[in-house]
């Protein structure tokens, strides 16, 4: 395990990767690594945040984010309540704002929030005391999503340094996308980012990526592809013709596979939609690390909550 | 950066070490500890561990495994200490189910990290018997622990802090004290 040197972790929330410096990653990630040890051990919990209260806060539906942040804070001993948006009573008229601030006057440490706008939680966090984790906030950003997508390339490749990283699918409207593009330049990957030109513009090339309209150029010579699902719910329609054209054009199959480096690996954050963006084959394949995703991010979200609890005010 | 005021030199660290290493080695033969393994504290309780590891094989040539324990996750003080917390590696590469383990730290003083080391070990399993090693105790206990192989002890004032550097071959062994107030920084960016 690499120990990083001279860097101190001082934040309280965790909003973005875009604040983070390369340094904050690093922390992350090498606090992460003895957290996936917990997991593995016969005890799977230790006492860390024993005594504090987590809420976790989820306006947006989520079910394996919140599944994971929520065994995550178990395995720390923290306690947990969780609302969604049907229970609370943002339903019945009161502001987001009121309904942070009730919860925070229950003596809530650390807030885990999801919502739809863009921002909320940023908003929140100048507000309150309590710690702020997002989980997600509309189409810009999920920062523990990159952290734990982030932590398994470099678990598999070592580095991210020089790496490249092809990100396919529907980029305009993922916050997974925008997020892992912070985190991988940060960490100084080479990204590409492809799928159809109303889903991936050109824009991009601004922030530092390469935009590819044509899976084989993004494909060629990657060291790692990250499969993103089409977002229904996201869309409202005519982005492209048909679910099969974007397959036919855009999908990752055995034939488009061969392009990429033979050692690549294929990644998900899931939900996959089988046979449309990745095929079953690769989607079970050796080279598919789906599922090892999904048990990073219970480490990633361990050590997050964990640093973050170290800084609040008393 | 804090003065450092030497308080033992080198050939007082071996002959502590050494010593530390004989008592260990005297419960062995006597049966009190068969089958023993060493857990060293991160940080400064692995160097000593390490040592004393040598030290026992050259006195009664039994080699000793040696685990690493980070008592981070364990500690009670999460948002009351102003620190980084740099977790580091946990690596106990055998079973501590009926063997007997000696957790080893540098410096004992308060007894809550040897706590949360307690803690810590009980979620690995259950050792027939823990012993507790360490080569200064420098008093201000604030738990009813004490250790059963011990270096030396040493008095020092509530607001200062003893350090011990362990350099085996490359360089000479020291204890010291400096001032708490101005912590000194370590060149891995850690606070000693």
């Amino acid at each position: 395990m690499s120990i990083t040197k001279n860097v101190k972790w001082s934040k309280k929330d965790l909003l973005s990767i875009y604040d983070l410096t390369a340094e904050e990653i690093n922390i992350i990630l090498d606090t992460a690594e003895e957290f996936k040890k917990v997991s593995q051990r016969n005890v799977k919990k230790v006492p860390a945040l024993r005594g504090k209260t987590v809420v976790n806060f989820f306006i947006e539906p989520s079910t394996r984010t919140r599944m994971s942040f929520e065994l995550a804070e178990q395995r720390l001993s923290a306690d947990i309540i969780n609302i969604s948006a049907s229970t609370s009573s943002l339903k019945k008229g009161e502001t987001l704002l009121d309904t942070v601030r009730n919860i925070e006057a229950l003596q809530a440490d650390l807030i885990v929030m999801r919502h739809s706008a863009p921002g909320a939680q940023s908003f929140i966090a100048k507000h309150v005391s309590a710690g702020i984790l997002n989980a997600g906030d509309g189409a810009h950003s999920h920062p523990t999503q990159a952290l734990l997508d982030i932590f398994t390339i470099r678990e598999k490749k070592g580095s991210l340094k020089g790496l490249n990283v092809s990100i396919i699918g529907d980029i305009v409207h993922s916050r997974v996308a925008r997020s892992n593009i912070w985190g991988l330049l940060k960490l100084g990957a080479n990204v590409t980012v492809a799928g159809p030109s109303t889903l991936v513009p050109r824009e991009f090339e601004k922030i530092g990526v390469r935009v590819c309209h044509n899976r084989e150029a993004a494909l060629e010579g990657a060291d790692v592809v990250n499969l993103l699902r089409i977002q229904h719910e996201r869309q409202r329609g005519g982005f492209f013709p048909s679910i099969g054209e974007y397959s036919r054009f855009f999908g990752l199959n055995a034939d488009a596979a061969k392009y990429l480096n033979p050692d690549a690996l294929i990644m998900h954050p899931g939900p996959i939609n089988r046979g449309v963006e990745l095929d079953s084959s690769l989607a079970d394949g050796p080279q598919s690390v789906i599922l090892e995703q999904v048990t990073n991010g219970l480490a990633v979200r361990m050590a997050v909550l964990f640093l973050v609890a170290g800084c609040l005010e008393k | 950066m804090t003065e450092k005021q030497l308080l033992k030199s080198d050939s007082d660290v071996k002959t502590a070490i050494a010593k530390v290493a004989a008592t260990i080695v005297n419960d062995f033969k006597q049966g009190i500890i068969d089958n023993f393994v060493l857990v060293g504290i991160q940080v400064h309780g692995v160097s000593l561990a390490k040592r004393l590891i040598i030290e026992i094989e050259q006195q009664c040539g039994h080699q000793a495994p040696l685990g690493t324990l980070d008592i981070t996750m364990y500690r009670d003080d999460i948002g009351i200490r102003r620190m980084l917390p740099i977790i580091r590696e946990t690596e106990i590469p055998f079973d501590i189910n009926d063997c007997n383990v000696i957790l080893v730290d540098d410096v004992l003083s308060s007894g809550r990290t040897i706590r949360a080391a307690l803690d810590a070990l009980n979620d690995y399993g259950r050792p027939l018997k823990i012993k507790l090693a360490a080569l200064v105790d420098r008093g201000n206990r604030e738990y009813p622990i004490t250790a059963d192989y011990c270096g030396m002890e040493l008095r020092v004032e509530n607001d200062e802090k003893i350090i011990v550097e362990l350099n085996g071959d490359e360089a000479e062994d020291s204890i010291c004290k400096a001032a708490w107030s101005n912590r000194l920084i370590a060149n891995d960016g850690t606070l000693i």
